[in-house]
């Protein structure tokens, strides 16, 4: 069965069919050609898939496509303006804290629903909001320093 | 690229990665993220629900009639058998299961909901067979053949597998005389050590897609450290010409070794063939990726080592048994390599080693970070700890005295080529205060620290080759064009270094021509594995770009009218030290230079090309192991642990980890140090991992919720590194590689801590807190 849903997706207002037992995830890399949120485990274990919705990390893997219904959507394709990079995207680039950079869209997203919130966070704060996010790679700690650098500079 | 930053001869700077624009920004494409149009069909697995059976009839009927199925691919479709030591596999298995998760056949689909519904739908019926799990237990005579056909597979010539057993590989070390060196020993310490199979766990799950178009020419597109290898190999077995058959490898999500090889691949271009040019993908869920990829292999070990009375090791012996799953194609050679690395780093006098590739009714066993090395070295280390101890010597000191140095003939008889392990010992003890106890935390806690040390060699065939082309574009902005694979440890940063400093040019004008790879255009590449790409990818691209620049120079020096050999090349520009004239490499490397007057041009596209191959590694003699030279060289490193134990419960906090490891030459110390401190957390983190079975041999902990790896909460409170550079003889500005060593020891270094902070020993891995409580209890 297909419902239409309205959500605004990195600014833009988009509309979609989806199935009901569709994921946000699978709505957003299939039907709107959003392929940053990774495919990690699609059960809430790796954080790969992780967006901003209306304003909040979550697991897109775990939300329904149906219940994104109306909400507003950001993932890591919005966040470079005119070529600059974001703060944070800055920050991970200047600390080396991507290797393979699969879990870094949702890194990001998670260090940022996290700095929206809680611009001045503490180091403990910060790997509280990142726990959810695996990196196999990177060992965290450029993760971490790049977040706190950021909220450091309180310019995200 | 005016205005930005330019870096000139950047080698051993720490110049940004060439692909984290493209990775923070979410631009990159891994194959899951590649589009293929409404067209594309999606593939599952049938597995198998036992460990070991036969296969008496498949019926897929049923899954056909489903509406939406396309077809479905059975053994009988693929009979030639597939593997990259030892064709010991078929596609799918033709006549028999060897673990529970083995794909028996695939299922296409329209959509993934109706290939998962038809993959339930193909009934298999199955004759079980008595299965076996532990490799102590499949050395047995009585114990159930795995592979009865073992004596009639095609094998390389340096591995030995032994028919009617389940040893697919005996490697024999035999060195002095170690029974009549027992006697003189003052101190000698024996034991037997277990390591579990685990997990890579890339956050991205393999994932592959293969068009079979209607004129022969077939394409796969697959997460993959290793298209050559995967063309090759899959090219031999499905009987596609090697010119038809094109790998496209974008990106990798992380390998660790789990996606060198053939793992998913030669199935899903097996499917594609039944939907001629329609495309086909597989993705791996996490629990598939659990129970149906490759995993590290087990390993049973036991050692005896002595010493004499002033702690010079006397004699070694050594029995390793590696559980390595159902197929063993790959897995002998680490197996191989284990066995001519026995002793760890150690100058020992008397050597006896036997190292046993044993099939099992497990995962299929295969590369992973480290090829043999964490496994072996998770027992040694804890030995030399021991024998240190027993005949009261520092365990630092034990080490220095008896570890390996530049000129020493090592085990199998080849000279020991430049490294300084003890300088290595020396910074990672002063790094964590190695004479100094801390005071704990609380009193029921207790620190203590730990050192390990480690070597690990490239372990592939005696000649994997390397090739490299560099091109120039008008506005002398460089391409350069290789076939290894960026799976996150920095290679394409640091081979656009190596091409910019040998063509002097800025780093920033550099472009690596490697994403994906493409085995229509790039050039050639064995494998991104064995830490073996700064090495061998370097040379040749150093040969590639000294190539062009050869001819820019020879350009310029005639149109001059001078000698090539005054020319250089500066930050972009020609110059001559004899006529202090100057050049730009802007449009000539593409137009040429005219002759005077106009009268004629001389020159053109410039394009470099280079390859790199060793050729001087010898084979070893099948019953002692011994031979001239039985690898290209050997990366040596130290780490130490500073660690705390809550005596209460058993839960170790790892405080600080300091790693030190001779790179020969760090072309870019920053990426240098990310390996050290990701691998550093992958140590520790593999410390913990295990693999756990029920008694029909069925995978427990298949979800990362039951397998757990390190999270950011894990991590110690400090990571130190420290890099030494003793020049490697044939590495690129004597550069060695570096990305797998970084984790070997971390498990035996808290090991040894644990022992030192509560006075227990843990001689099977995983590590736990229970583990280690029940131990205090015992004591
Ligand atoms: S894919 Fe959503 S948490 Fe792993
Ligand atoms: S950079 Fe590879 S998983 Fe994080």
């Amino acid at each position: 069965m297909l419902h239409e849903i309205t959500l605004t997706v990195n600014g833009e207002q988009r509309t979609v069919a989806v199935k009901s037992h569709h994921t946000l995830l699978k709505v957003l890399r299939e039907q709107l050609g959003i392929t940053s949120p990774k495919i990690g485990c699609e059960n809430g274990e790796c954080g790969a898939c992780t967006v901003l919705m209306n304003g909040k990390a979550v697991n897109s893997c775990l939300v329904l496509a149906v219940e994104a219904d109306g909400a507003v959507i950001e993932t890591v394709e919005n966040l470079s303006k005119e070529g600059e990079l974001h703060p944070l995207q800055q920050a991970f680039v200047e600390h080396n804290a991507i290797q393979c950079g699969f879990c870094t869209p949702g890194m990001i997203m998670s260090a940022k629903g996290l700095l929206d919130r809680n611009p001045h966070p503490t180091v403990d704060e910060v790997k509280e909001a990142l726990a959810g996010n695996l990196c196999r790679c990177t060992g965290y700690i450029r993760i971490v320093d790049a977040v706190m650098d950021v909220a450091k500079k309180g310019d995200a | 690229m005016a205005g930005r930053v330019e870096t000139t001869e950047p080698v051993g700077k720490s110049v940004p990665r060439i692909d984290a624009y493209e990775k923070v920004t979410g631009a990159v494409q891994y194959v899951d993220d590649i589009p293929f149009g409404p067209n594309l069909l999606y593939g599952k697995f049938v597995r198998s629900p036992y460990a070991h059976a036969l296969i008496k009839s498949i019926n897929t009927s049923k899954a056909l009639a489903l509406p939406g199925v396309k077809a479905v691919v059975t053994g009988k479709e693929v009979p030639n058998r597939i593997g990259l030591y030892l064709k010991d596999r078929f596609v799918f298995p033709l006549d028999r299961v060897r673990w529970i998760g083995e794909p028996v056949a695939g299922v296409i689909a329209i959509n993934e909901e109706i290939a998962e519904e038809a993959a339930k739908l193909v009934e298999v019926e199955y004759e079980e067979l008595p299965a076996v799990f532990d490799p102590r237990e499949a050395i047995k005579p009585d114990a159930p053949l795995i592979h009865p056909d073992l004596g009639k597979y095609e094998v390389v010539p340096f591995i030995f597998p032994e028919p009617g057993t389940n040893i697919s590989e005996h490697f024999k070390l035999r060195k002095g005389d170690v029974d009549s060196a027992w006697s003189q020993c003052a101190a000698i310490v024996e034991d037997d050590f277990f390591v579990p199979q685990i997990q890579h766990v890339p956050i991205e799950p393999h994932c592959a897609v293969a068009r079979w178009d209607k004129d022969g020419t077939v394409t796969l597109w697959a997460a993959s450290q290793s298209p050559f290898a995967q063309r090759d190999l899959i090219a031999q077995s499905l009987d596609i010409p090697h010119g038809n058959l094109r790998v496209i490898a974008p990106y990798v999500g992380g390998g660790f070794g789990g996606k060198a090889g053939v793992s998913i691949e030669a199935n899903v271009v097996a499917m594609s063939r039944a939907v001629p040019g329609y495309p086909v993908k597989v993705r791996m869920t996490r629990e598939e990726e659990f129970l149906g990829t490759n995993v590290r292999q087990s390993c049973a070990a036991h050692y005896k080592i002595g010493c004499d009375k002033d702690g010079n090791l006397l004699a070694y012996e050594c029995q390793y048994y590696f559980g390595g799953g159902a197929y063993n194609e790959y897995g002998v050679n680490i197996t191989r390599a284990a066995g001519y690395s026995c002793t760890g780093p150690y100058d020992v006098p008397n050597v006896k080693g036997d190292s046993y590739c044993v099939y099992t009714n497990t995962q299929v066993g295969s590369a992973m970070r480290g090829f043999g090395m964490p496994e072996i070295h998770w027992g040694l280390e804890q030995m030399m700890d021991r024998l240190a101890e027993k005949i009261g010597m520092d365990k630092a000191e034990f080490r220095r005295r008896n570890c390996v140095r530049p000129g020493d003939k090592i085990l199998t008889g080849m000279t020991m080529p430049q490294v300084d392990l003890v300088k290595c010992i020396d910074l990672v003890t002063k790094a964590i205060n190695w004479d100094k106890k801390d005071k704990p935390s609380a009193p029921h806690k207790k620190r203590g620290k730990g050192i390990a040390i480690m070597w690990k060699a490239p372990a592939m065939p005696p000649n994997p080759g390397s090739q490299a082309i560099v091109r120039f574009n008008e506005d002398a902005s460089v391409n350069v064009f290789v076939g290894g694979q960026e799976i996150g440890q920095g290679t394409f940063t640091v081979m656009a270094q190596m091409a910019a400093e040998t063509l002097g040019v800025p780093y920033e004008w550099v472009r690596i021509t490697a994403n994906p790879v493409d085995t229509k255009y790039s050039p050639y590449e064995w494998q991104t594995v064995a830490s073996r790409l700064t090495w061998s990818m370097g040379n040749a691209v150093k040969a590639a770009a000294e190539d062009a620049r050869q001819k820019i120079l020879q350009v310029v020096a005639e149109y001059w009218k001078e000698d090539p050999k005054d020319l250089d090349i500066k930050n972009g520009v020609v110059v001559s030290y004899k006529s202090e004239r100057e050049q730009s490499l802007k449009k000539m490397v593409v137009y040429g230079l005219p002759n005077e007057n106009y009268e004629g041009w001389q020159g053109g596209p410039i394009v470099g090309s280079g390859k790199f191959m060793p050729t001087y590694v010898t084979g070893l003699d099948p019953e002692t192991g011994q031979g001239t030279r039985a690898v290209v060289h050997y990366t040596v490193g130290a780490q130490a642990v500073d660690i705390e134990v809550d005596t209460e419960t058993g839960q170790i906090e790892v405080l600080k980890i300091a790693s030190a490891y001779d790179v020969g030459k760090a072309i870019n110390p920053d990426l240098v140090m990310t390996q050290i401190e990701g691998g550093a957390v992958h140590g520790l983190s593999a410390a913990y991992e295990g693999f756990y079975f029920d008694e029909r041999g069925k995978l427990i902990n298949n979800s990362l919720v039951d397998y757990k790896i390190a999270t950011v909460m894990d991590i110690p409170k400090e990571i130190h590194g420290d890099i030494v550079e003793t020049p490697l003889e044939d590495g690129p500005w004597g550069a060695r590689g570096v990305g797998e060593h970084v984790m070997v020891q971390t498990a035996p270094a808290i090991a040894n801590a644990i022992s030192d902070a509560v006075g227990v020993r843990i001689n099977t891995l995983p590590l736990s807190a229970e583990k280690v409580y029940l131990a205090m209890m015992k004591k």
